[in-house]
């Protein structure tokens, strides 16, 4: 079969690195193509360059036989049958579905906008792709996962041949994730090729039928995906052999560092945080590490947020060592009783992007190192940062450089040095190793590690199973707003957490499709 | 993933970077390329006299900015300065004169009046903007009018004039040699930079104009931070308002019309972002000396002040465009 998309000798450079360095890529008709590699390795720069938001330096690229031009604009490439979907959504927020699927191409009658067309045809070609939704209704209002429905619905109604996804299921549960998976299965059927950027190896495995491999901007590898092993996968990526490590217990104590008693909240009309909680209790003790697993919205976040006094709840009990507190009301109040955030988003919660590595580091302690509590001592800035970066190997220039120049992975430990910096009691990490490559992972994995070796209580939220398994020692399952059951690390397995996770009766459908 | 990566050091001889370095120094080599032109256009630009009065002149402005800086640097804008500045200098008068202190005393009735008025008003409008969530360009615009029309409210829309010598001392007075108004500034400027540099404060401005939500997360008591921005601006406004009142010798209800322009562009052209987080005092000085060197320019060389206002205008627009330029090309 002839390939779809045949991509040769692309070169990209930026001022002081090469990213891209004589790339290929082919992809056949009507299959899943996966790009893989780790951050840096070139794919978001290879995406950019065939969406045409990037111009390569050298290289070809041809989309069913015809030349691509290498000046063409991303109209053009979505004209020539390519859509781009990207991690942010390009969606306006404010207009309809309708409006979403159909802009720059509103069907018309007379010069003006067929309304009653637009939203007939909105609606069946959603339908088509097993969402049925109201197509007058504001984007704004839709769960990420039916907004990127509709930026899927719109690169068909495109009638595009080529479909760019970049990490698709990095914001979406579980059950999402199955649906969307349909979905690409049912458009392979109708002849449309997705190329399919991801770190989860494990969808790989389920969804795509061949792989390019990247590494450091140059191309490494090309397979089918049922003749060859994650593992090998894995090693093509890193050029080295990586595993999760499961760990090794230690001895812990049994006191509860922390216990949350009865947490309770009714639903809030709008929000990202506006699930109803139902009588949530659980406890950390010293040294162990509690994970947190569950669908999106289930109330895993939704809690920890809690806990940390960022989001109010109507009911609940919060103790530190013993001793009742009312909750929290501020996240300044958690972090004096010495409780330390890593947030789920780390570029919207988390960093400053524009502002230097020590600026971002030292935040939140900067009352200890401030000289009669106003001026900032520069010394002990320095050495609290040097002290941090050494102990997390981060890998930076310098710690005047903005933190928005880091990889995700030297991101995250900033994060993470921001918040031990602390030396918080009870640290909750929320998703700890989102969008960082598998290198950086393992690191992250050993630091939490070793922070609950040194005593601290740590509560780690993950939606990648094999992660909350790796690190746990007790595992508490979330679902719709309650708890459904905790395990214990050592027995727990994919399948028993998938059990408490999945919603299955009818009834808890007919609550999920509701929200 | 580029963007995520580090660019390597490379020891290869490097170009030149044109865009970045005057994205560093442009505004400041615009200063000195119009220094060096109205110098040669007339040679009275340079003259001490003329020096003295464009900074004199500069100085009353630039002590909003400093404040103002704090203001953008957080996101927001107050819009409200200019008015606020004849509001406090008219309410100084009218306190000194109901209290009958007109005498040598009068100045510090006056000069308190008008920094307290400056500071309540800066805090309500804080208020308003963080407790009430209006966006602050809403708050301010509309004190903007309130405060114009407070301050024709207060003594009938007329001026209130004949101050002691004291009074004036701080308008047109100096200090070793150096006009009051300026020695202020650099004393207040000085300040700011210590401020946003050396204090924890400091971080705190540029923090929760980087990324609010972050610092919220990070413990940061956000809505009191922004607040305080405002009361400062206020505090800063009222002191402006006095020492302009002094240098006129009169309280003026039209006194500072169109100076909150002035003092945004002193801000914006300076290179701090109306986003928030990014820019500082440093560029907010070189931005006010900036339209100060520029409008005395153009006074000298006879261009009338309708195009003066045309010419400022293009200026605030130009640089901002480059800086948005400069910024989407790394």
């Amino acid at each position: 079969m002839p390939n779809l998309l045949d991509v040769r000798d692309v070169c990209k450079q930026f001022p002081g690195v090469k990213a891209l360095d004589g790339v290929e890529l082919q992809v056949r008709k009507g299959e899943v193509h996966a790009l893989l590699g780790e951050n840096g390795a070139g794919k978001s720069t290879l995406l950019k360059i065939l969406s045409g938001a990037l111009r390569a330096d050298r290289g070809e690229a041809k989309l069913d036989g015809l030349m691509l031009k290498p000046a063409d604009t991303p109209r053009e490439r979505q004209r020539a049958g390519l859509a781009t979907i990207y991690q942010e959504f390009n969606l306006l927020p404010f207009m309809s579905i309708a409006e979403n699927l159909y802009l720059g191409r509103e069907p018309e009658r007379r010069g003006f906008i067929d309304w009653a067309a637009m939203h007939e045809n909105s609606r069946a070609l959603l339908a088509s792709l097993g969402l049925i939704v109201d197509p007058r209704r504001e984007v704004l209002h839709l769960s990420v996962a039916h907004q990127q429905m509709v930026e899927i619905g719109r690169a068909v109604a495109q009638n595009a041949k080529l479909i760019v996804m970049d990490e698709p299921t990095a914001a979406l549960g579980q059950r999402e994730v199955e649906i969307l998976h349909g979905v690409i299965e049912e458009l392979k059927t109708r002849g449309v090729s997705f190329i399919y950027v991801t770190h989860r190896l494990d969808e790989v495995k389920r969804v795509c039928d061949s792989f390019t491999v990247l590494r450091d901007g140059r191309y490494v590898a090309r397979g089918e995906v049922r003749s060859v092993e994650t593992h090998d996968l894995v090693r093509l990526m890193v050029g080295r052999d990586v595993e999760v490590a499961k760990r090794a217990r230690t001895a812990r104590s049994s006191e509860a560092v922390l216990a949350v008693n009865g947490v309770s909240r009714a639903r809030e009309s709008s929000g990202r945080h506006a699930m109803a909680l139902n009588d949530l209790s659980i406890d950390v003790k010293a040294g162990e590490i509690l994970g947190f697993a569950g669908l999106v919205g289930a109330g895993r976040t939704e809690l920890a947020r809690i806990i940390f006094g960022a989001d109010r709840c109507d009911r609940g009990v919060l103790y530190l060592h013993g001793t009742e507190l009312s909750l929290l009301r501020s996240p300044k109040e958690a972090i004096r009783a010495g409780i330390a955030l890593v947030p789920e988003d780390r570029k919207q919660q988390g960093c400053f992007l524009e502002q230097s590595i020590s600026q971002n580091m030292t935040l939140p302690s900067l009352k200890r190192i401030a000289r009669w509590g106003i001026f900032v001592s520069e010394k002990k800035e320095r050495q609290l940062v040097e002290k941090y970066r050494s102990a997390l190997r981060i890998k930076m220039p310098s710690s005047a450089v903005a933190v928005g120049t880091l990889s995700g992975g030297n991101q995250q430990k900033v994060l993470l040095a921001r918040c031990m910096a602390l030396q918080p009691k009870v640290l909750i990490v929320d998703e700890p190793t989102r969008g960082i490559d598998i290198g950086a992972k393992v690191e992250v994995h050993q630091l939490l590690f070793e922070m609950a070796r040194s005593g601290m209580a740590l509560i780690i939220i993950s939606s990648e199973m094999p992660e909350i398994l790796a690190l746990s020692d007790r595992i508490v399952v979330f679902r719709e707003g309650c708890i459904s059951g905790i395990l214990d690390g050592q027995d727990a397995t994919e399948g028993k957490l998938m059990a408490l996770m999945a919603i299955s009766t009818a009834a808890d459908l007919k609550r999920s499709a509701a929200r | 993933m580029t963007e995520n990566t580090i660019p390597e050091q490379v020891a290869a001889p490097r170009r030149f970077d044109v865009v970045g370095w005057l994205r560093r120094y442009g505004t400041s080599f615009f200063l000195l390329a119009l220094i060096v032109f109205f110098a040669f256009e007339n040679s009275r630009f340079l003259s001490l006299r003329n020096v003295t009065n464009i900074l004199t002149e500069v100085s009353i402005y630039g002590i909003i900015a400093v404040g103002m800086t704090f203001v953008i640097l957080t996101a927001g804008v107050d819009l409200a300065v200019g008015s606020l500045l004849a509001f406090t200098g008219m309410s100084g008068a009218v306190v000194m004169q109901a209290l009958g202190a007109d005498s040598s005393l009068g100045w510090l009735v006056a000069l308190a009046t008008a920094t307290a008025v400056g500071t309540l008003v800066g805090y309500l409008q804080g208020k308003a903007v963080t407790f009430f969530s209006v966006p602050p360009f809403i708050v301010t615009l509309g004190g903007m009018t309130v405060w114009r029309g407070a301050t024709l409210i207060l003594n009938d829309g007329s001026p209130i004039s004949g101050f002691d010598a004291s009074y004036r001392w701080w308008g047109n007075g100096s200090i070793a040699g150096i006009p009051v108004p300026i020695v202020l500034f650099g004393l207040i400027a000085a300040a700011g930079f210590v401020i946003e540099r050396y204090t924890r404060y400091g971080r705190y401005i540029y923090a929760v104009g980087g990324n609010p939500e972050a610092a919220r997360l990070n413990g940061l008591d956000v809505p009191a931070i922004i607040t305080s921005v405002y009361v400062i601006v206020g505090a800063l406004s009222g002191l402006a308002g006095f020492l302009l009142s002094a240098r006129l010798g009169a309280a003026e209800a039209v006194g500072g019309i169109g100076y909150e322009l002035r003092v945004i562009a002193s801000v914006v052209i300076g290179g701090t972002s109306l986003a928030g987080g990014r820019g500082g005092i440093g560029g907010t000085v070189i931005g006010a000396l900036l339209i100060g060197v520029l409008t005395n320019g153009l006074v000298i060389m006879h261009v009338s002040s309708y195009w003066q206002q045309v010419v400022i205008g293009l200026i605030i627009v130009a640089a901002v465009a480059f800086d948005t330029y400069a910024k989407a090309r790394r």
